[in-house]
C-alpha cells in the first residue's frame, strides 16, 4: 500500500477510476454487513444475560426465517410492504429531507383505494385495479407532499410534521371508517364498503405471498433508475447534497421536493391499496399495522438506496417472521425482535462515521 | 475534523468472517423444544398482551388450564396483529409445531383470515372466538365460540342500580360495534329494573387499548356525577384503579379485577373459556367432529361472575342472585319488547321476546332509552 | 338534573383538571429537550426515553414499594440513554435527527422487553396534594388534586429560566448552542456540554416518563405513550425555547388532551375521533404559524439543525 510506486509520466487516473469505483462500492457494503454483525453480537451478549443462548435464538432466526420455502415465503410475505414504505423514507432522503410519514400515506392511501374500489366495482377487474392504484398513489403521495410543503414553504420540521400528520391521518381515517363511509353490513368490525372478490389482487402463481411483493420491486427498480440515472435524479441529490448550490445553479428547489415527497407518499399509499385488494377487501382498522415505522428501519439501514431496500426489507422481514417461532419455541416475549431491530439500528447509524477512515477504502493516491 | 484513520490488519479481518460463517452455519441443526407425537398441539393466538388484567388474560387462563389437561401441549403468540401476520403465524403453527387445533382469539382475525388458513389446511380444527360462523358461507373445519357476557353485565347493573346514589351510571366502550352495544344495553336494562329513572353515560374511546383515553374518560364521567362504572374495553385495569383513585365503584369486565379496588369493586363479569376450550380439545382427543357454533351463558358455565365486593348491600345480593337463579334455568329473558331506543324508535315490538339464542341479538346497532351516547 | 352534575361547566373544568393532570410529563419531557436544544443538539429519541422511564419508574415502585426510588431510577435510566444519545451524535457524520429516530425504537423496544412482568402487578402511585379541598364541589376537589411533580416542575422551569440568564453554566449551554467557533476559541469542550445536556434532558424526559404510570394513569402497559415525546419537542419550538413558556405551552397542551372525553360526557358523541386529534393539529398548526423558511426563528440555538 506504500504510495512510492513509481509514476508513469502520462496520468494514471483514467486506468485508476474502475477500482476507486470498486472501493466505494465495497466500503459501501462491508460497513454496514460489518455494523450488522456487531448489532448481531450485542444483541447476542444481552440474549446471555437474560439466560438464553445466543447461538439458539440466531438459530431459531434463521431456521424461522430463511430454512424452508414456507419460511422464505413467509419472509418475503412480510417483506413485501416495508419495500414500499421504506421507499417514502429514501426517495424524500435523496432532497435531504427525513420524513418518516409512511404510516399516514400508508393507510389514507387504502382509504383511498377502497372507496375507489368500491365505486367502480362493476367494471371489469383489470380497470378497478388501476382505478385503486391510481387513487392511493394520488392520496398518499398528495399527504407526504404536504409536509414536504411545509418544510420548504414555511421552514416547518419535516421529521416533526410528518409524524403529527401520521397521527391526524389515522384520526381521519377511522373517523371515516366508522362514520360516513362505513359498510351498515360491517357491524362488528367496522369497515367501508367491499371491493367484491372480483376485483381481489391475487397471489404470484406457484407461491402463497400476494402481488403487493411485485409492486414493491418494480417500484424500486424503477426509483432506481430515476435516482441514479435520470438528469431528474441527479437533480434531486444534488439539492440533498447542497441546497445552496442547487438554488445557485438555479434548479428548481421547491418543485423537486415536492416532487420527491410525492413519490415517496405514492409508494406507501400503494402498499395500503395493496393491503386493502390482496388482503382485506375493504379499509379497517386492521389496515394501521406499523408498516410505515419498519418502512423507516428498513431505509435507514439501507442508506436510502432504493436497490438495498430490497434485500434489507427481506432481512427485516425475515426477522419479524421468525418472532413468532421465539415466542412459541423459547418464551421470547414479542419485543424481543424490537430489542434486536433497535440494537441494529443504532449501531448502522454510529456506523456512519466509519466512511472515510477505512484505509484500504481510501482511493489510491497517484 | 479528526482524519486519523483506522486499519485492521487483513489477519483480523478474516478472522472475524470465519467467526461469523460458523455462527451462520450452525444453523437449522439446534431445536430448543421436540413435541412428542402423540400429543395434541395447541395454538393460541392472542391480539394482545396476554397479562392484561382483560380479554386477553382471560384467554390465556383457559389456555394454562388446558395445558394441564394429559396429552395436551399448548403453544402460544401474542401481540399478533389482524393482518396476513396471522395467516402466516396460524400456518406456522402448523407446518413447524404441528398444530391441529387453533384458537385465534380477536375478533378481527375471523375474515378473512382464519376462512383463508381453514380452506388452505382442511385436517385442522380453527375455533375462532365471536366470528359469525355460518354454514353456508364458511368451511366446516372452522366454527366459533362466544359467550352471552351480557347476562354478567346485566347482573352487574343490577347491583349498580342499588349502589348508585346520584342515578347515573358510566360505560367506557371501545366501538361501537354489536357486542359492545349488547352489553350497554344489558347494563342499563339491569340497572332500570331497580329504578326506571337510572341513565348510563357511554363515552366511546375509538380503540381497545388507549389507556391514558380511558383515564380521562373515567374522570371526566366522575365529574359530571357518575358515582358507578362499567367498561368494555380490552384492559380494565386503569379505568378500575382510576375508580378507585377517585372513590366511585366499579363493575369489573373479562377477568376478575377485584384485587385492584378492594373498596368500589362491586363485581364483575368475567369470561370462563375453559369451558369451550374443554369442549374443542376433548372432541380433538376423541376423535369427534367439530362444534362449529359453541354459544353458552351463565347456564353453560361460558360466563360467571365475580364475588360480591365489600360495598353490595343485601338487597342488591338478594335480587342479583334471583334473577340469576333463573338465567340459569333459562327463565330469563333480557331482551324484550317493548322496548325503545334512545332515539324514541321501538326496537322490539310489544310481545316478542329474543332469548339469548337468537342471533338477531348478535346484530345489534341501537342503544336502549335511558343511554346517552350514539352509536 | 341533581346537584352533583355540572353540566356544560364540566367541560372547562374538565380541560383544567386535564390541563394539570396530562401537562405533566409534556412539562418534564419539554424542560429536558429545551436544555438539550439549547446546547445545540436534538434529540428526537424522546418517545423511547418516555416511555423507558414509564417502565423503568413502575418496575422499581413495584419491586422496592417506594415510588419515589422510582422516579429517580426513571430518570436515572433516562439519563443513560441520553448519554448514548449524546455520545453516539458526538461522532463525525452522524445525522442526530436519525439517531433520534432509532433511540425512539430502541428506547421503547427495551421498554416492552424489560416490562413484561409489570404488566399485571400493581405497584404503589406517588401521592396527590389536596389543593382543593376548600372547594365543596367534589370536581373542582379532584381537578385541583395536584401532584408534587407538577410543582416541581413548575420550579425547575422558574430555575431553568433564572440559570440560562445569570449563571455560568447557563451562559456556557448557551454559548455552545449558539456558536461552536466561539466556545471552542473560549476553551470549552462543545462535545462534552452537548453529552452533558442531552443527559441531564434524558433524565427530565425519564422522570416525566414516570409520572405517566406512577400517577396518571397509574399503570404500566404498552400503550401508554401516544406521541407525547414528539409532541414535546414541537413544544419548544412553540415556547421559543424559553423554560417558563414550556410550561405554559404544557398545560395548553394537556387541556387539549383533555377536550375529546369532556365532550363526549356531556353529550358531543359524534366525531370523537376527531376531538381526539387535537393536540396533533393543535401542535402542527403551531408550528406552521410560528416557523418560517426565511429567517432563523428568533431565539433560537444557532447550531441547531433543526432550524437550518
Amino acid at each position: 500500500m506504500s504510495s512510492s510506486a513509481v509514476l508513469p509520466v502520462t496520468g494514471t487516473r483514467p486506468a485508476a477510476f474502475p477500482s476507486d469505483r470498486l472501493r466505494r462500492a465495497a466500503e459501501a457494503i462491508v460497513i454496514p454487513v460489518g455494523a450488522l454483525l456487531v448489532a448481531m453480537i450485542v444483541f447476542g451478549a444481552f440474549m446471555s444475560m437474560i439466560g438464553k443462548d445466543p447461538l439458539e435464538v440466531y438459530a431459531l432466526i434463521y431456521k424461522g426465517a430463511f430454512s424452508s420455502g414456507f419460511a422464505w415465503q413467509n419472509t418475503l410475505q412480510r417483506a413485501a410492504p416495508l419495500i414500499l414504505t421504506a421507499l417514502c423514507v429514501a426517495l424524500p432522503a435523496q432532497t435531504g429531507l427525513i420524513l418518516i410519514g409512511g404510516e399516514g400515506a400508508l393507510v389514507l392511501g387504502g382509504l383511498a383505494a377502497a372507496v375507489i374500489g368500491h365505486a367502480l366495482s362493476g367494471g371489469s377487474p383489470m380497470t378497478v385495479k388501476i382505478g385503486m392504484a391510481m387513487a392511493a398513489m394520488f392520496v398518499g403521495g398528495g399527504w407526504i407532499a404536504l409536509a414536504g410543503a411545509l418544510r420548504h414553504y414555511r421552514g416547518v420540521n419535516e421529521t416533526i410534521s410528518s409524524l403529527l400528520l401520521t397521527y391526524i391521518a389515522i384520526a381521519l381515517f377511522n373517523h371515516f371508517v366508522e362514520g360516513p363511509l362505513r359498510d351498515p353490513a360491517s357491524l362488528n368490525k367496522p369497515s367501508t364498503m367491499p371491493i367484491g372478490d372480483a376485483n381481489m389482487v391475487g397471489h404470484i402463481p406457484g407461491m402463497d405471498v400476494h402481488w403487493g411483493l411485485v409492486y414493491g420491486i418494480a417500484f424500486c427498480i424503477v426509483a432506481y433508475v430515476l435516482v441514479r440515472h435520470t438528469v431528474h435524479g441527479f437533480a434531486l441529490r444534488i439539492v440533498g447534497g447542497n441546497v445552496r448550490a442547487a438554488k445557485l445553479a438555479g434548479l428548481p428547489v421547491g418543485i423537486l421536493i415536492l416532487v420527491s415527497c410525492f413519490l415517496g407518499g405514492a409508494a406507501a399509499g400503494l402498499a395500503g391499496m395493496a393491503e386493502v385488494a390482496a388482503v382485506h377487501g375493504s379499509a379497517n382498522a386492521s389496515l394501521i399495522a406499523g408498516y410505515g415505522y419498519a418502512g423507516i428501519l428498513v431505509s435507514f439501514i439501507a442508506r436510502h438506496n432504493p436497490l438495498a431496500i430490497l434485500p434489507v426489507a427481506t432481512l427485516l422481514g425475515g426477522i419479524a417472521a421468525s418472532g413468532g417461532m421465539l415466542q412459541r419455541r423459547l418464551d421470547l416475549p414479542d419485543a424481543t425482535v424490537l430489542v434486536l431491530e433497535g440494537i441494529a439500528f443504532m449501531v448502522i447509524l454510529a456506523s456512519e462515521t466509519l466512511y472515510g477512515r477505512f484505509r484500504m477504502f481510501q482511493p489510491r493516491e497517484t | 475534523m479528526s482524519t486519523k484513520l483506522l486499519n485492521p490488519s487483513r489477519r483480523e479481518l478474516l478472522k472475524a468472517m470465519a467467526a461469523a460463517g460458523v455462527v451462520a452455519g450452525v444453523g437449522p441443526a439446534v431445536t430448543s423444544r421436540a413435541f412428542a407425537a402423540d400429543k395434541v398441539v395447541v395454538g393460541v393466538i392472542y391480539v394482545g398482551p396476554k397479562d392484561d388484567y382483560g380479554y386477553n388474560q382471560a384467554q390465556a387462563q383457559a389456555a394454562a388450564a388446558i395445558k394441564k389437561l394429559p396429552g395436551v401441549t399448548v403453544i402460544e403468540e401474542e401481540k399478533v396483529p389482524e393482518t396476513v401476520d396471522v395467516q402466516k403465524t396460524m400456518a406456522s403453527m402448523i407446518e413447524q409445531d404441528g398444530a391441529v387445533l387453533i384458537f385465534p382469539t380477536s375478533f378481527g382475525y375471523f375474515d378473512p383470515h382464519v376462512i383463508k388458513m381453514a380452506e388452505k389446511y382442511p385436517k385442522v380444527r380453527f375455533a375462532h372466538c365471536g366470528g359469525l360462523w355460518n354454514e353456508a358461507k364458511h368451511p366446516k373445519n372452522s366454527g366459533s365460540y362466544f359467550g352471552y357476557i351480557d347476562e354478567c353485565q346485566y347482573l352487574n347493573g343490577v347491583v349498580a342500580g342499588y349502589a348508585t346514589k346520584s342515578k347515573k351510571l358510566g360505560f367506557i366502550a371501545a366501538k361501537p360495534i354489536p357486542q359492545v352495544l349488547r352489553n350497554i344495553n344489558a347494563f342499563t336494562l339491569g340497572a332500570q329494573s331497580v329504578n326506571p329513572a337510572i341513565t348510563t353515560q357511554v363515552i366511546f374511546t375509538g380503540d381497545w387499548a388507549l389507556p391514558v383515553k380511558e383515564a380521562e374518560a373515567a374522570n371526566s364521567m366522575i365529574d359530571q356525577g357518575i358515582d358507578v362504572i362499567t367498561m368494555h374495553v380490552d384492559s380494565p385495569k386503569v379505568i378500575v384503579e382510576t375508580c378507585e383513585r377517585r372513590g366511585i365503584y366499579v363493575c369489573g369486565y373479562h377477568a376478575n379485577q377485584a384485587a385492584l379496588a378492594p373498596k368500589g369493586y362491586l363485581t364483575g363479569a368475567e369470561w370462563n373459556w375453559l369451558t369451550p376450550y374443554t369442549v374443542h380439545v376433548k372432541a380433538v382427543q376423541e376423535g369427534t367432529p367439530m362444534n362449529n357454533f359453541l354459544r353458552g351463558g351463565l347456564k353453560e358455565g361460558f360466563v360467571k361472575t365475580s364475588a360480591y365486593g365489600a360495598a353490595v348491600s343485601d338487597a342488591a345480593k338478594k335480587n342479583a342472585d334471583g334473577v340469576k337463579a333463573k338465567m340459569m334455568k333459562d327463565e330469563f329473558v333480557i331482551f324484550k319488547g317493548p322496548l325503545k331506543d334512545n332515539t324514541g324508535k321501538v326496537v322490539i315490538p310489544g310481545g316478542t321476546a329474543y332469548k339469548q339464542q337468537d342471533v338477531v341479538l348478535e346484530q345489534m346497532n341501537y342503544l336502549v332509552a335511558g343511554v346517552a351516547g350514539k352509536v | 338534573m341533581d346537584g352533583t352534575s355540572l353540566g356544560w361547566w364540566g367541560v372547562p373544568i374538565a380541560v383544567l383538571g386535564g390541563a394539570i393532570r396530562v401537562s405533566t410529563p409534556f412539562l418534564f419531557v419539554s424542560l429536558g429537550e429545551c436544555l438539550t436544544e439549547k446546547s445545540g443538539r436534538i434529540n428526537l429519541g424522546l418517545e423511547g426515553i418516555l416511555v423507558m422511564g414509564a417502565m423503568a419508574g413502575y418496575g422499581i415502585s413495584y419491586l422496592t414499594g417506594s415510588p419515589w426510588l422510582g422516579v429517580l431510577v426513571a430518570g436515572f435510566a433516562g439519563l443513560l440513554l441520553g448519554l448514548l444519545h449524546g455520545t453516539v451524535c458526538s461522532l463525525p457524520r452522524v445525522n442526530d435527527i436519525a439517531v433520534g429516530i432509532g433511540l425512539m425504537l430502541f428506547g421503547t423496544g427495551f421498554a416492552f422487553f424489560l416490562g413484561k412482568p409489570f404488566v399485571q402487578p400493581k405497584a404503589p402511585t406517588l401521592p396527590a396534594l389536596h389543593l382543593g379541598d376548600w372547594a365543596s364541589s367534589p370536581q373542582i376537589q379532584a381537578a385541583l388534586q395536584i401532584n408534587v411533580l407538577f410543582i416541581i416542575g413548575l420550579i425547575l422551569a422558574l430555575a431553568m429560566s433564572w440559570a440560562f440568564r445569570n449563571t455560568r453554566w447557563g451562559l456556557v449551554v448557551r454559548m455552545v448552542g449558539d456558536s461552536a467557533d466561539a466556545a471552542r476559541a473560549m476553551g470549552y469542550q462543545v462535545n462534552l456540554v452537548r453529552v452533558l445536556s442531552t443527559a441531564v434532558g434524558g433524565f427530565l424526559a425519564g422522570v416525566g416518563g414516570s409520572f405517566l404510570s406512577l400517577y396518571y394513569p397509574g399503570s404500566w402497559n404498552e400503550g401508554l405513550s401516544s406521541g407525547q415525546g414528539l409532541m414535546a419537542v414541537a413544544l419548544v419550538i412553540f415556547a421559543r425555547w424559553r423554560p417558563l413558556h414550556c410550561f405554559y405551552a404544557a398545560l395548553l397542551f394537556g387541556g387539549a388532551s383533555a377536550l375529546g372525553p369532556a365532550l363526549q360526557s356531556v353529550g358531543v358523541s359524534s366525531g370523537y375521533y376527531l376531538f381526539n386529534a387535537t393536540p396533533y393539529v393543535l401542535t402542527l398548526g403551531i408550528m406552521i404559524a410560528t416557523c418560517s423558511p426565511r429567517r432563523n426563528l428568533a431565539g433560537a440555538p444557532g447550531e441547531l439543525s433543526v432550524t437550518r
